[in-house]
């Protein structure tokens, strides 16, 4: 993937931009409002996703303290629930997203999480995966990977996986993704600590993240990809995911190419630095 | 031998070669880890003889018997 | 400079691909996924399932032991529920019906409030909510922490593993039998529940049938007529096992009835393809025990309390007015109940129970009250009851009223039976249906086709008995 710079961290000296920028077009906020989530009062938006079954919802009442029920069973979490939590003087926004398998939009749960992947821009993207299902979790986390790269990989239910007789090797994994690896059992809280310290240093760009491209094995399908990539990327120099986008458009993705054509896409090609933050440094909310 | 998923027998131990399905079907049997080359076990068949629950990668997943028709397999490999 | 958009390159570009680039695509995704995962991981020892976990399939999916097991499980929850629930709620009701409303009316009285105004709100209001609450809490504190440790535990996709076969046959999807058994706890649950189905086909048969699922507020009316009409038909040492049996084979019709409504459904107006159906049996985990309680007590429990008291409240007015407004030499009740009667007695059943069903539609819990309180007052009053006032009686004394004061006949008590298994769902349940469907149609057949089988199914039943001189 043809790589810009990392985002600029969400520190943000500049002053503090109209309070009814929400129908800015440059703010990244009104966004986050469009697909409904409310940022006042946040530092930072933290997506958490995931298949389903994998203690995704467990991940997000350790962080949040909230008591949302989770089953074990497959396809809990539909509609995505919202909480907050506070680190270090920052308050972040928690958006769990619908388990799904794959972004392909092959349902309405994969085009809820991809939509808010995409033009949500959520600061962190923490992705749940189950130790014991390595293969079938990975699909998913290079999936988001293509879209974004401020990833935090939740490597759970590690005890359930020893259970089994599997150690997974979190160094190793995080090299071959390009991102942090925390090992969790979020049931019994285990590694909770070090996932809310790896989600700041992303939200904050002190680790640097940078994703591998996934290459595609038949020759054709690379070089479009690759092709039509370079294109997208001279017409919005900004953007991170231009292969993922070129590779949403081959297949004729109709969301990518609506957003093509009516100028999100543009307005996400913004520069990143005036788009990452809506608060200041004090934490006042103007939005 | 080649066959497909659903004359695999309780214990037998095959490998995907292809999935004959297309669609939704052949994206959901690939996120579920159904992939050619994918080493497959029965685990167990329902107690009304169908569906029938493969270990596929470590998990239990239960397919339908039509489902199981439109994967082609190798026995005795993996 | 002039160049194509990129809208246009990319259709020029995927012109020149083959015709499987989409499948390479998300091969070779899992491909790298598979690699990454490869030398990652590190298997020690033999690898497969824990011995324990396929010990415990072996037995819970076990052609006899399996069903043995699930019939034995589900009967134990709802032994406990109801047997369990029975001490706590004679509490409650002693504390909030007897002894609360008496202090709340006493209290009021140096107000010399009207009349109208404490009826209205002490007998009428607050008498069905704590009716409610005395009615509903403690099953549904025992039983939702109940359900929700064996799905904790990962028992649910077994069951749904063991029976997908029926509701495959049925044209609904094996996940189906999991918001079902939801349903036994409460529809409005089990219609939420139904969100772990994919298709909307599939889903919709699932919120349709959802009501066949016997919920909490429907229990104590099946338990009580089983008890009362039906047990005592038997010698006294089996009329406890003669009653369960009757309730038992009211519960098994209901699935009965899912699975032939279903079946009805997925090959007329709800025809079409099964979708991808893939479930997975999960690795089983020692629930969480003391965070199970609380959260399913927090989660469910008050939620679906909370939802029942605020339609209880206004359902308990509703029962007072009419049973207090006088219109021509008559209560409003008196005249709906006449009114009623005829369609009443066809479907074998009476006015005053029809009319129950109608003002109970909030809350289900309330129908007995409703319908010894308006036999009372309607009919030679027997043990001092107010107008328009919810009361407990004991078994003995509630025989006595349905028989000598409303004419019941064991037809009665069958039909009710009946009509309690097959009529409208509760308004939470409707309001529920709504906002997961968001469709008026659906909304108005998951409401209307119970209540039309229940009208089929109890005036057979009556023509029947009456034709074979039964009744």
């Amino acid at each position: 993937m043809p790589h810009t710079e990392l985002p600029t961290p969400s520190v943000n000296p500049a002053p503090p931009t109209d309070p009814v920028c929400g129908t800015c077009a440059l703010n990244h906020a009104s966004q986050l409002l469009s697909l409904g989530v409310d940022v006042s009062g946040h530092d930072h938006v933290v997506a958490l996703a995931g298949n389903p079954n994998t203690g995704k919802s467990t991940v997000f009442n350790a962080l949040t303290g909230l008591r949302q029920h989770v089953g074990n069973w497959p396809g809990k979490t539909v509609i995505g629930a919202e909480g907050g939590f506070g680190y270090r003087d920052r308050r972040y926004k928690l958006v769990d997203l619908p388990g799904t398998y794959s972004l392909l939009s092959t349902s309405e749960d994969e085009d809820v999480a991809r939509d808010f992947l995409v033009f949500g821009r959520p600061d962190v993207t923490v992705v749940v995966v189950d130790a014991t299902r390595l293969q079938r979790n990975l699909n998913l986390v290079l999936q988001i990977l293509q879209i974004t790269d401020r990833v935090v990989l939740a490597l759970n239910l590690v005890d359930e996986a020893r259970r089994h007789g599997l150690s997974v090797d979190e160094r190793h994994l995080a090299r071959e993704l390009g991102v942090p690896v925390v090992p969790m059992a979020a049931r019994s809280r285990q590694g909770v600590p070090d996932l809310l310290e790896t989600v700041e240093r992303v939200a904050l760009g002190t680790i640097a993240t940078r994703a591998r491209p996934v290459h595609h094995g038949d020759v054709r399908t690379e070089r479009a990809v690759s092709e039509l990539a370079h294109r997208i990327q001279r017409e919005y120099p900004e953007l991170t995911n231009t292969r993922w986008i070129a590779l949403r458009l081959l297949e004729g993705d109709p969301g990518i190419e609506r957003a093509v054509t009516d100028g999100t896409l543009g307005r996400l090609a913004a520069p990143a630095a005036s788009t990452e933050s809506f608060t200041d440094r004090s934490g006042k909310t103007h939005s | 031998m080649t066959t497909t998923l659903d004359r695999l027998r309780n214990g037998q131990t095959a490998t995907v070669t292809a999935l004959d399905v297309d669609g939704a079907e052949r994206r959901r049997l690939m996120d579920l880890g159904v992939l050619p080359g994918t080493p497959i076990r029965v685990d167990r068949v329902s107690p009304l003889g169908d569906p029938t629950a493969y270990l596929v990668r470590g998990s239990v997943i239960a397919l339908r018997r039509h489902q199981a028709r439109g994967i082609h397999i190798t026995v005795g490999q993996g | 400079m002039n160049q194509p958009s990129i809208i246009d390159e990319a259709t020029r570009l995927r012109g020149q691909l083959p015709d499987g680039f989409r499948d390479g695509i998300v091969e070779s995704l899992h491909n790298d996924a598979a690699r990454i995962a490869e030398t990652s991981v590190t298997e020690h020892g033999e690898g497969g399932r824990p011995t324990l976990d396929r010990l415990l399939d072996g037995a819970l999916t076990h052609r006899v032991w399996g069903f043995a097991v699930m019939g034995l499980l589900f009967f134990a929850v709802f032994w406990f529920t109801i047997s369990g629930a029975a001490g706590p709620s004679g509490l409650l009701s002693r504390l909030l019906v007897d002894y609360g409303h008496g202090q709340l009316h006493a209290l009021v009285a140096p107000l010399h409030a009207p009349q109208w105004v404490t009826g209205l709100l002490l007998d009428g209001v607050y008498l069905s909510t704590a009716w409610v609450v005395a009615v509903m809490l403690p099953p549904m504190a025992i039983f939702f922490p109940l359900f929700t440790l064996l799905e904790d535990f990962g028992y649910l996709p077994r069951v749904a593993f063991n029976l997908d076969r029926l509701f495959a046959k049925a044209g609904a999807h094996g996940k189906q039998s999991l918001s079902m058994m939801m349903g036994y706890g409460c529809n409005a649950a089990g219609v939420t529940a139904t969100r772990i189905i994919d298709s909307r086909r599939e889903r919709l048969i699932a919120i349709v049938t959802n009501n066949f699922s016997i919920c909490n507020g429907r229990w104590p009316t099946l338990i009580l007529m089983g008890t009362i009409f039906i047990g005592a038909l038997a010698p006294p040492a089996l009329a406890g096992v003669v009653a369960a049996a009757s309730v038992v084979t009211v519960a098994f019709l209901g699935v009965l009835v899912t699975l032939l409504v279903s079946w009805g459904l997925s090959r007329t107006v709800l025809r079409g393809h099964s979708s991808t159906y893939s479930l997975e049996l999960p690795p089983y985990r020692p629930p969480k025990v003391w965070r199970t309680l609380y959260t399913s007590l927090i989660d469910r429990t008050l939620k679906v309390l909370r939802r029942a008291v605020v339609m209880a409240a206004p359902a308990g007015a509703l029962v007072w007015t009419i049973s207090n407004v006088t219109v021509a030499d008559a209560s409003i009740a008196a005249h709906l109940v006449n009114a009623l009667d005829p369609l009443g007695w066809l479907l074998g059943l009476n006015g005053v129970i029809l009319l129950a069903y109608l003002v109970a539609i909030p809350a289900n819990e309330i129908i007995i009250p409703t319908i010894l309180m308006l036999t009372l007052t309607l009919g030679p009053n027997l043990f001092g009851a107010q107008q328009g006032v919810m009361l407990e009686l004991g078994t003995a004394q509630t025989h006595t009223v349905l028989v000598q004061a409303g004419g019941w006949t064991l037809l009665t008590a069958v039909n009710l039976m009946l009509f309690s298994l097959l009529h409208n769902p509760c308004s939470t349940t409707i309001l529920t249906i709504w906002s997961e469907t968001r469709s008026l149609k659906w909304t108005a057949v998951a409401t209307l086709l119970p209540i039309a089988l229940g009208f089929l199914v109890t005036g057979t039943t009556a023509t029947v008995a009456r034709l074979a001189g039964w009744a």
